[in-house]
């Protein structure tokens, strides 16, 4: 993967100026990082009292706000960070599920929707809402909408048989991502509150889920299609059911692309603000609504904060250097064919 | 794992359960249902029933909702009444430089047009649609420097696109620069290639704190440049275009990165014979990079640039946390804005204002979908 042109060597002055901008640009994305990391060994009054930059040369470094929230603080910290863990894994690995059986789907089976069967479900939900919203009990109009369409779908989808394909369906489900969570998230606020789930991680996770579901379509499709299709039809011949061909040939062939695609949706959950923002308080409270809680009326208390800070992104970044190779070639897969 | 499938079928028996040999016979189905589902439960209908909140005003009453329609008061109250300045900002009398800017805007839209009809693939169908596509970008354009020139200022909806198109540019162009230095043969890059990953992991709300941190001038780190600058008094976030350009450089350091990985393998996917034979022709490093390297990755970076646009209308966190969206409504991008009225009860204001961004990102996205993504991929 990492192969260079041998022919190509750069002379000595480019590489002189090659290797200043990249140390400028290392300069740039570090900096700020190892900013909060000295921060996070400093007193309040060494905060305050002007910029001190490297520990144990301009000032003497303490561990007392780590200790403090780690220590101290053990309860109020650990349960966002359980709570951010649990959600972000859980959503991802089945956000990585569904996602990959539908583009799994999407690559092997021919759907083909009729419109007119999607119309007919269109009318119906629109009567359903406006019957209901005339006082109609919901539950009776659900009914006859149910009824409805199974006695209209046979005949009205062979009277207009035109239909879509994969494509349309793929498209569909990826443009999901252009949504703004921000014109979704009220509705599913009232739907979690009828559900008494509000605040709770199975909310946040059936959220998260549903907001990645569109990335691992869309990053996975193009896994599936590379993968060639004479073992699966081998094992097909062999009476192996389609499922078990899933789980067991083209599942364990696509783990490059499982990998980065759980790495980038894992880190969309673990870094998520808005939805957390209206779903969860206090119970589900993440690490994102912790950090951004830290404004206090004292002005921030830029110790702390550091400590919240890299407790939140130490284990994404190791996640990151382990599996760096991953990321880039997954991303480019969908990126290439998209 | 291996022995199972070559030998499956002790644990099929098709023929013998009714219910799995259905589930054999309808796995295409099996397979997708679940995704469609969740979309249509967790998309399609929030959507249709937040279109019904916009054109509602909506009461937390004890035990429940109280939901009044009200038809397109809110669209109204946000495009003509009490919220507009807020939303659309103040419009100001344009520079002579200005009506250039826009002037230059629609003639090149104009050439565009002329162009389009002189092609082979002229239909009228696509001629009405472009004629609709530029008007409405000629008036935005018009709209934008309204909302720029000296006596204006920028509402919520121009801060938005300020941060989606000033942010891509600056990330596409340093992560293209970047993508290009480190797929050169020097030692050590594999290091920098994982350094320069590092922005895209952390949280939006830890780099609006960090960037607070840094911008700090009392105690930031910068402190000695700027005092030596002259600039100790100057306070980022109590200026409009600081606080702006604040937030702007923090999500340029965040999402640089995605630009950069995603080119950087595409670079190093080129075939190798490519290159050799251009340097066997005798050409130099700027002609291999304008004539062979920039035409591989434009449809790759026609990919990103998509990506990147739609997922950069979204922008809460950072404005949020780095300035709460201050001095003033300066740096409130759409989402905030929406967010605030939600938080103020205006239920209905708020899936309003949801509206008019999925309505003006929808626009942009499928405008440059068509128009230009197209012809890009088939570079």
């Amino acid at each position: 993967m990492f192969k260079s042109r041998g022919f190509d060597k750069p002379s000595v002055f480019s590489q002189l100026m090659s290797y200043l901008v990249l140390l400028f640009w290392s300069f740039v994305v570090l900096f700020p990082i190892y900013w909060v990391f000295t921060t996070s060994l400093k007193l309040p009054f060494q905060v305050d009292s002007g910029p001190y930059y490297i520990p144990f040369i301009d000032y003497k470094p303490s561990l007392e706000s780590w200790k403090y929230i780690l220590v101290d603080l053990r309860v109020d910290t650990l349960r966002p960070f359980y709570n951010t863990v649990v959600v972000s894994v859980v959503s991802s690995v089945l956000a990585l599920i569904i996602g990959a059986t539908a583009a799994y789907g999407l690559t092997r089976f021919q759907y083909r929707p009729r419109l007119s069967g999607i119309f007919l479900f269109i009318a119906l939900v629109a009567i359903i809402m406006l019957g209901s919203s005339f006082g109609v009990p919901w539950y009776l109009m659900l009914i006859v909408g149910i009824v409805l369409f199974f006695f209209l779908l046979g005949p009205l989808m062979k009277r207009f048989p035109k239909a879509l394909g994969n494509n349309d369906i793929a498209f569909w489900l990826i443009s999901q991502r252009i949504l703004p969570p921000i014109v979704v998230v009220i509705p599913i606020y009232v739907m979690f509150q009828q559900l008494k789930l509000l605040d709770t991680q199975a909310a946040l996770i059936i959220t998260y889920m549903a907001v990645n579901l569109p990335i691992v379509v869309w990053l996975l499709r193009d896994y599936f299609v590379n993968i060639p299709l004479e073992l699966e039809e081998s094992a097909r011949v062999d009476g192996a059911s389609p499922y078990r061909v899933f789980w067991s040939i083209v599942l364990p062939l696509a783990v490059p692309g499982l990998v980065a695609t759980f790495l980038f949706v894992l880190v969309f959950a673990w870094n998520e603000y808005l939805l957390a923002l209206f779903l969860s308080k206090a119970n589900a409270q993440t690490m994102p609504l912790l950090v951004a809680a830290q404004n206090n009326t004292r002005g921030p208390q830029w110790w702390y904060m550091s400590v919240y800070i890299l407790i939140m992104i130490i284990p994404v970044i190791i996640l990151a250097i382990l599996l760096e190779r991953y990321i880039s070639r997954g991303l480019l897969v969908g990126a290439v064919k998209g | 794992m291996n022995q199972s499938i070559s030998n499956p079928k002790k644990q099929l028996e098709p023929g013998t359960n009714p219910l799995f040999n259905w589930l054999n016979r309808h796995a295409g189905l099996v397979f997708i249902l679940p995704s469609v589902i969740i979309v249509l439960a967790l998309s399609i209908f929030p959507l249709i029933i937040s279109a019904y909140l916009s054109l509602s005003r909506l009461k937390f009453v004890q035990g429940g909702l109280e939901i009044k329609f009200v038809g397109f008061a809110n669209f109204r109250k946000l495009l003509l009444g009490s919220e507009r300045k807020h939303f659309r900002g103040d419009l100001g009398v344009l520079s002579i430089w200005q009506w250039l800017f826009v002037a230059l805007v629609v003639a090149l839209l104009i050439y565009l047009l002329s162009r389009y009809i002189r092609s082979q693939e002229f239909k009228i169908g696509g001629l009405i649609y472009r004629i609709v596509v530029f008007s409405i970008l000629s008036w935005g354009s018009y709209y934008l420097m309204q909302n720029l020139s000296s006596d204006g200022r920028p509402g919520t909806v121009v801060v938005t696109l300020i941060y989606v198109f000033v942010g891509l540019f600056f990330q596409y162009f340093i992560g293209l620069s970047l993508a290009l230095i480190t797929t050169q043969k020097l030692p050590g890059r594999r290091f920098f290639r994982t350094i320069f990953l590092l922005p895209m992991m952390i949280t939006p709300v830890g780099i609006g704190y960090t960037f607070r941190m840094l911008t700090d001038t009392s105690k930031g780190p910068f402190k000695p440049i700027l005092r030596a600058f002259g600039l100790e008094e100057y306070s980022w976030v109590s200026d409009p275009w600081g606080a702006r350009w604040a937030v702007v450089i923090g999500d340029v350091w965040q999402w640089t990165p995605f630009v950069f990985i995603i080119l950087l393998a595409a670079i190093e996917g080129l075939p190798n014979e490519l290159f050799e034979a251009a340097h066997v022709d005798g050409a130099n490093r700027w002609q291999i990079f304008w004539n062979i390297t920039m035409p591989q990755i434009i449809p790759v970076s026609a990919t990103i640039i998509l990506i990147r646009m739609i997922e950069a209308f979204k922008i809460i966190d950072l404005p949020n946390v780095l300035t709460f969206g201050g001095p003033g409504t300066a740096t409130e991008s759409l989402t905030l804005q929406s967010f605030f009225n939600w938080r103020t009860l205006d239920v209905g204001g708020s899936a309003a204002i949801g509206y008019m961004l999925m309505f003006i990102s929808l626009f942009i996205a499928t405008s440059y979908a068509n128009l230009i993504y197209q012809k890009l991929r088939r570079f």
